[in-house]
This record gives structure tokens, sequence and C-alpha cells, in this order.
């Protein structure tokens, strides 16, 4: 271990044992928020003190990690993190989804499909759905308890009303299991599918809201819709300008001060998969790297 | 059919048996029983601080009571006690087989959320899953209760007191309920906003068949839409009747006082 000052994983073991509880209850009763004690972390709210407190119960000294953050490896959020394990925990980090046993996530599901020795440990921001509805959380839980998700179609009806389609983005609500409504924090409508009998776990962490829900492997959630506005997951029609892939979902990069953009995919690890395996985008730089030695010769 | 008809109409829909409640010592509601039967119309007047509004609270089961109790008949024909029933029981029974009128709208209505969705949110709770159709619904209501289909995708926060109170009667109705319980709901409109409620109201009430509790300390609302009145003093009802012989024939003297302190035309 790199700073034996620390217990493994930053967490002393009471309060992962108490993080432990909450979550086989969480997996017991899929989609129901649990409140758990939810600590102070060395990172400001907002940062995936959530997640962090799940991933630091689960992990194990044989896990190997992996951080994203909008989909992407390298951004600061998802380094931060990324070091923050490798230095209390000593466990192997990687940018691959597929070799990673426990993947920790804000606002993004991997594009390459996960299978059953993964966990996947998603950032909270809001975990109640109801909440931009309905302000009182007495009031939220009771209808939970007994299942009045009537409210939740009220915020559907508003977006047709006012925009003629479902205009929810992000954040779109599920039910788990035929029972719980259940905010699949702020990941894109395009993931909601990805969700579905998905062969990972699925945890939750909310760190300031001190709440933890999760989704077991192979559990049904469905998007809600209407019958005459089914859902629909959204994609910018444009294949990725790396990597061509024509089904990931795009991030949008302002790329000068005259209007110029690409589009490239936001799962970084899938995109470099993707360039590494011969795949190349309209404004990909593979082809100059190619003939790089050329251009030292001479 | 007849017979189920009759059946129908011939026991009572709301049964309160010796119905108390006190707040520590002070008793704001004191052995109040009676039946209301499917289709009418029952008022409940008397002075602020009567115990009107409490007694309101008691039957539609939002209030637990000290003693006594309210029973309900069912859809299925089955009257049952309300304190008996489960939360989730009440609550359903509350989004479909019952209204409740606010005498503030604001209470009753989401007025963050549009018109539509006001009407059509009792609807999606009882499962209605087609936008198109809640939508109809929605509009089909708005225009019964004389409120401009072109306004259906405004909030009521842009709607003047009246609509509101107006979209507040269309939002309590559109699942078709048995029995409404009104507190107040004329209070703070102006007098023409007033009649032309109380116009719609008697309309609605008299096409529906509904049975209503309307609370009120307004004499003429009484005269106009129940065919029953109940005057209440100190938590008691002092008197009961058919509406014209309570209001124009009175017994006790708080109800001849009552009366006399209507100002003439």
């Amino acid at each position: 271990m790199n700073a034996p000052a620390y217990n493994f994983a930053y967490l002393d073991e009471q309060t992962k044992r108490m993080i432990r509880r909450a979550i086989l209850k969480a997996i017991a009763i899929p989609g129901y928020q649990v409140p758990f004690a939810s600590r102070e972390m060395p990172m400001p709210y907002g940062w995936g003190t959530g997640g962090v407190q799940v991933t630091a119960a689960i992990l194990g000294p044989q896990d190997v990690l992996k951080v994203i953050d909008q989909g992407s490896d390298d951004t600061t959020n998802a380094i931060s993190i990324r070091k923050f394990f490798a230095k209390t925990a000593g466990v192997a980090t990687t940018t691959s989804t597929d070799e990673a046993t426990v993947i920790q996530t804000r606002h993004r599901i991997p594009e390459t499909s996960l299978h059953e020795n993964q966990v996947l440990v998603y950032q909270v921001p809001i975990p109640e759905p109801l909440r931009f509805l309905e302000p009182r959380e007495t009031e939220t839980r009771r209808m939970h308890a007994l299942a009045e998700y009537g409210l939740m179609h009220v915020k559907l009806y508003e977006d047709i009303a006012r925009f003629g389609h479902i205009a929810t983005a992000y954040a779109y609500p599920v039910k788990v299991n035929a029972r719980y409504v259940m905010d699949p924090s702020p990941t894109p409508k395009f993931d909601n599918p990805k969700m579905d009998n998905c062969p990972a776990l699925q945890l939750f962490g909310a760190g300031r809201e001190k709440r933890i829900y999760a989704i077991p492997p192979y559990t049904q959630v469905v998007s809600l819709d209407f019958e005459d506005h089914p859902f629909e997951p959204y994609r910018f029609n444009a294949p990725c300008a790396l990597c061509a892939a024509e089904n990931s979902y795009l991030d949008e990069i302002v790329t000068d001060d005259k209007g110029s953009r690409m589009f490239v995919c936001s799962d970084t690890d899938y995109c470099e998969g993707r360039q590494a395996a011969g795949h190349h985008g309209a404004l990909s730089a593979a082809p100059y790297k190619d003939k790089a030695p050329e251009t030292s010769n001479g | 059919m007849a017979d189920q008809d009759l059946l129908e109409t011939d026991q009572p829909l709301l049964v309160a048996e010796s119905l108390s409640k006190s707040y520590g010592r002070i008793a704001a509601c004191r052995e109040v029983s009676f039946s209301l039967y499917p289709g009418e119309v029952l008022a409940i007047v008397g002075e602020s601080g009567s115990g009107k509004s409490t007694l309101l609270q008691l039957l539609s089961g939002q209030l637990a009571a000290s003693g006594g109790q309210v029973a309900y008949r069912m859809r299925d024909g089955v009257t049952r006690d309300l304190a008996a029933l489960g939360e989730a029981e009440r609550r359903l029974l509350f989004r479909t087989d019952w209204g409740f009128v606010h005498q503030d709208p604001a209470q009753g209505l989401r007025m963050a959320v549009s018109a539509g969705a006001n009407v059509g949110e009792r609807l999606m709770a009882v499962g209605w899953n087609h936008y198109g159709r809640i939508r109809e619904t929605a509009s089909d209501w708005l225009t019964r209760v004389e409120i401009d289909v072109a306004r259906i995708d405004d909030a009521p926060r842009t709607y003047s007191g009246g609509m509101r109170q107006r979209l507040q009667i269309a939002r309590n109705l559109v699942t078709g309920p048995r029995l409404v319980f009104m507190d107040e709901p004329t209070g703070g409109l102006d007098v023409s906003v007033q009649a032309r409620l109380l116009d719609l109201l008697r309309n609605l009430v008299a096409e529906l068949q509904l049975a209503v509790v309307i609370v009120t300390h307004d004499l003429a609302v009484a005269r106009l839409l129940s065919h029953r009145v109940m005057v209440m003093k100190g938590g008691r009802v002092i008197e009961t009747g058919l509406t014209d012989q309570v209001l124009d024939d009175p017994r006790e003297p708080y109800t001849q006082l009552l009366v006399s302190s209507i100002l003439p035309p």
C-alpha cells in the first residue's frame, strides 16, 4: 500500500460496513432510495462524494478501477478520483472498459457492453426523480411507498405540451423492476436502454443527499413514456469525427470562434479502441501520425 | 337495472356518526351525525370558529376524529369505515371517487404546470397513458367550466381568480367523482364572478348527480346550491333541515340572527 497512514480505500471499516448494509438493502429493493450516513470526503460535493463512498465500500485489493467523467477517462474529476484510489487503496487502475471490475461514472454508461463481473458506480447529484414537481421529502417518500407516479407523467405531459415531444434529454425517469420510479442520474437518455437487463451490477450514490440505490444484474428497467409518444433515445445524427462510429453518443466540441465544431465520441476509451482498430473519421489525426517518419526523413 | 338504480339512491353515500374532534380542552366539533345520499347537496353554515372546516376535514378523512366515525359507500357498494381504510386506499379514493375544492385555488392546483396537466394529473394517476386522449379530455373539461381552450397550455399563475377556481373544479371532476367537498368555493371572488361560478356549479352538480358537502358562511350560496342545510355553532349542529325551511322559517335564535343579518337587496 502506498499510504499506510490511511485505512484501505480511505474510509474506516465501520463506515464501509454501514455503506455495504445500505447497498445490500438497495440491491434487495431495486430502485428504492436507501438513506445512509454519508461522510465528509476530501473533495467538494458535486465531485462524486456519493460515488466515491460506494466505490470505497465495495473495492477489494484485486479490483481494477476505471473512472470516467462524461465518458472521458482524462478529465480532472476522473483523474482525481482514480489517483485518490490508487493512493489510498493501491488498486490497479485502467482506462479500458473491458479490463475494469469497478467503473465509477459521472453522466455516462460506457459504450462497450458490460459483463457480469463488473460493477458500475454512478455519481448522483439529486436522487429524487419527483423533486422538482413535489418539493416535500415526506410527500415524495409517501408517493414512492404507495407507487403514486401520476406526477411523473405530468412532467412528460408538460414537455409534449410545450415542445411537441418529450424534451427531457437527460435524467430521464425509469421504472425499475415494475415498481420504483428512479432517476438514472444525469446520464443522457441515449444510455437508458443500456440499463435494462444489464449483466453488471449498477449502484448509485448521492453523497450530499445521503441516498444509495441500485439496479441488480438482469433487472427490467423501463423508460416512462406515453403510448402515442413512445420513448426514443436521442443521438445527434453524424458519425464520430475521429473514429467514424455511427452508434455512439457524441460530444459537440467547438473548434474555433467562427462556428466550426466537431462531433466526437464522448466515451474516449471506445473511440481510442476503434481508432486503434483502424477506423478513421473525417477529422482523425491518425493518418498524419502515420506519415510522421516520412516528414522527419525529408 | 331499475332495481340497481333504486338501490343506488336508496342507501346513504356518506354517514357520520357522533363525530367529535377536540384539541385538548377545546372541542372543535361535538357529536355530529348525519347521512348524505347520492346526488344530495348539503350546506354547512355558521360563523367563523363554529367548527365547519374541522367537520369537513373529518368527513374527508384528512383529520383523525377524537370520537365517532365516518362511513362511505364505495363504488363496489360496500359501506366502509374511513378510519379503517389503509392510507393507499384513502388516497386513491381522494383522487378518484372524491373531489375537494379549496377556498384558495393555489392549494388545490399546481400553479407552475399548465392547465391541461392540472386537469390531466388525476387521469395519469389512475393509469391513463395516452397523451392525445388525456389532452382531449382536458380540453373537454376546460370547455365545460367555460375556460377558453386556447389557454390550455398556460399555467394557472396567469389565470384570474375566477378562472383558477373553475380550473380547480374541472381538475376535481375529471375522474367522475360521486362526492365533492367544497370549502368556501366562492370566498375571495367578486360578486359577479361568484354568481357565474355558482351558476356553473349548480348546473354541473345537477348534470353529474354529484353529492356535495359545501362549507360556507354565505347563506346565499347555501340557498342557491343546497338541498339541505346544517347550522353549526360552537362545534355543535344546532339546526338542520331543508334549505328553504331553515332559511325561511328558522327555529333557533342563532339561526334567526344569522338569517336576519343578511342585508336586504
